[in-house]
């Protein structure tokens, strides 16, 4: 469980357009790597990259390495079903599946690759993975009812202990509280400080406050200018970016004075 | 350069146009427009009485009204009222229009088909039967069976068509998909009974007549509309589902069947369901390649059968002595197919219901 990723030389493409050039980073396991950055730098697209949902987006590829515990992810003969299923994924906008109940859509990663199970195992795997997502007291009285009935910072905690059921190495989240009220905020930050003990985790945010509060290592992303591809500025210890960072660029956006 | 905190007059100029203008205007009084109404409407019964032509009665009746209803409240209410005022008289009016010959059916349908809507019409055949007395049990089942071939062979080629055309399609081959599907949709319903005919004729001969045929030519009508319906319902399935079926590590194909299609599942069921309806009652692609008979014949396979469109048609064009018994059978059998095209319709409604994705428990 909780693997390295690393992360060499990497353009991301959309067709001939080159979205973001030359990322190298070292995202360690059991910890919170988070992403800043202003809109449109290319965190999200780099993101998807760490799971191969990136060329889901058709005309999209990438050049450069990626590595997980020294298995290249890019590698010919790679699956990307099979790398999903190692690295999880959780989105901006809560998304359970509108047709299954609260149970089904976090048991929906075995249930939908028809992984033989007893009943008996699914209901352990899908109370642990409520639990460990903070939600079973909450929902454990309606686990048949639809789970589109939640609150938004409910479904976005089922979504989490959706993309955890598989057990994944590594969790990417795509500003998972961007949707949120603070106080569901909180709950997901608190759980995010859980769940980096057991896994790897990569974490997008507008919320400068928030990189602050949960995560180990920050990157900043940045357009180089304008109509310029982004580019990874520079990645270190959280407190010692939002300390001394040692570029300028990353000082003004994190006071602030952006431009 | 003066700042906007440095004079006060500023301010009481911020307020001051609100103030002139009056938060009140004319207008009708309470009733007005339906006491016009009435009025509008007892002097057209009263004209209609008088001889007048009633159809005429109503065109005045609903010109007048407007007329009126319009000029007064431009005078009392202002022009933008006076306009609210005209549009809805004119968009009722359209809509009666157009449901006249809708009522006008159902009601000629139903006061002319409950002559010979009995138990006896459901029972028997025409088998020996050239007066009085027969029913349409093999037309009607010959319906059921004819259409029912049709659907088990549209719908899965026209979803699998339109799975092809949201998830895969790409290019130039979806595109010319796409095309033909928009022209299928436009093929007279003859045009696909002759493509039947002469399909089968190729290999059986000229005059050959089976269910199956028919069941062919319906589905060619049928196919683009389940195309078109199923291409819509899945579009509408947002991205974001995919995409998080896909980060869980299910492959695409399983994606599509377990996530996208449950969640499309009432749209496409209603849009299947409204495609039967619409081939339903097709009657010249069934002329020519199923034909008619007065016996039962349920085998699709062999020889004519017959079907209540053709039936209704055959009684109404080639009548026996008395004639007003083939009339009589004639509108009951369309009387009938009405009535299963209500039920589809209803059982549409109910399906889309029932399989909605729910967001209450």
């Amino acid at each position: 469980m909780a693997k390295r990723i690393e992360v060499k030389d990497l353009d991301i493409y959309y067709d001939k357009f080159l979205a973001v050039q030359g990322v190298s980073m070292t995202i360690q396991p059991r910890s919170v790597t988070a992403l800043i950055g202003p809109s449109g730098c290319g965190k999200s697209t780099f993101l998807r990259t760490l799971n191969r949902m990136h060329e889901l987006v058709p005309g999209a590829r990438v050049d450069g390495k990626v590595f997980m515990d020294d298995q290249d992810l890019y590698a010919n003969g790679v699956d990307p079903v099979k790398v999903r299923s190692q690295i999880g994924m959780v989105f901006q906008r809560p998304n359970p599946f509108p047709t299954m109940s609260i149970y089904d859509n976090v048991a929906a990663g075995l249930k939908l690759n028809s992984k033989r199970l007893k009943r008996s195992e699914l209901d352990d795997i899908v109370e642990r993975s409520l639990r460990a997502a903070n939600l079973w007291e909450e929902v454990k009285d309606r686990l048949p009812k639809p789970g589109s009935g939640l609150s938004g910072g409910q479904q976005q905690r089922l979504c989490i202990a959706r993309a955890i059921a598989v057990q994944p190495d590594v969790l990417l989240m795509d500003e998972p509280c961007s949707a949120l009220d603070p106080i569901s905020t909180q709950a997901i930050e608190d759980l995010m400080l859980e769940l980096k003990e057991r896994y790897t985790i990569v974490i997008v945010t507008h919320n400068m406050q928030q990189a602050a509060r949960v995560s180990d290592v920050t990157g900043f992303f940045n357009l180089r200018g304008v109509g310029q591809p982004g580019e990874l500025v520079e990645i270190d210890e959280t407190t010692k970016i939002f300390s001394t960072p040692s570029k300028k660029a990353t000082e003004d956006y994190i006071s602030g004075r952006f431009g | 350069m003066p700042t906007p905190t440095t004079s006060t007059r500023s301010d009481t100029d911020l307020y001051a146009p609100l103030s002139g203008v009056p938060l009140t205007a004319g207008q009708l009084p309470r009733g007005a427009a339906p006491l016009t109404l009435l009025a509008v409407v007892l002097a057209g019964v009263a004209l209609w009485l008088s001889g007048w032509n009633a159809a005429a009665c109503a065109v005045l009746g609903a010109i007048t009204y407007t007329l009126v209803v319009t000029v007064w409240s431009r005078v009392v209410e202002g022009s933008r009222k006076a306009t609210d005022r005209l549009v809805t008289a004119v968009v009722t009016c359209a809509f009666l229009l157009a449901l006249l010959p809708l009522i006008s059916v159902v009601i000629t349908v139903i006061s002319k088909g409950l002559a010979r809507f009995d138990a006896e019409f459901f029972t028997y055949s025409m088998r020996g039967i050239v007066g009085e007395g027969g029913g349409a049990y093999h037309a009607i089942m010959g319906t059921l069976i004819i259409t029912g071939l049709a659907t088990v062979i549209s719908v899965p080629v026209g979803m699998l068509a339109a799975i092809y055309l949201v998830e895969y399609g790409r290019g130039k081959l979806a595109k010319a998909i796409t095309f033909f599907v928009d022209v299928m949709t436009g093929i007279p319903s003859i045009v696909a009974g002759l493509f039947a005919y002469a399909l089968f004729a190729l290999f059986f001969g000229p005059g050959v007549r089976m269910g199956i045929m028919g069941a062919i030519a319906l589905s060619v009508l049928m196919i683009p509309v389940v195309v078109r319906s199923t291409e819509e319902m899945l579009k509408l399935v947002p991205n974001e589902l995919r995409e998080a079926s896909y980060a869980l590590a299910v492959p695409k194909w399983r994606t599509i069947v377990k996530v996208v299609l449950p969640t499309a599942l009432a749209g496409i069921a209603t849009g299947v369901t409204l495609a039967i309806a619409r081939v339903i009652g097709e009657t010249a692609p069934l002329l020519v390649t199923v034909g008619i008979t007065s016996s039962d014949n349920f085998d699709p396979f062999d020889g004519r059968m017959a079907t209540l469109s053709v039936f209704a048609y055959n009684s109404y064009a080639h009548p026996g002595f008395p004639a007003d018994a083939f009339t009589d059978r004639a509108w009951a059998a369309a009387l009938v197919l009405i009535i299963i095209v209500m039920v589809l319709n209803l059982i549409a409604r109910l399906i889309s219901r029932l399989f909605a994705p729910k967001t209450r428990g």
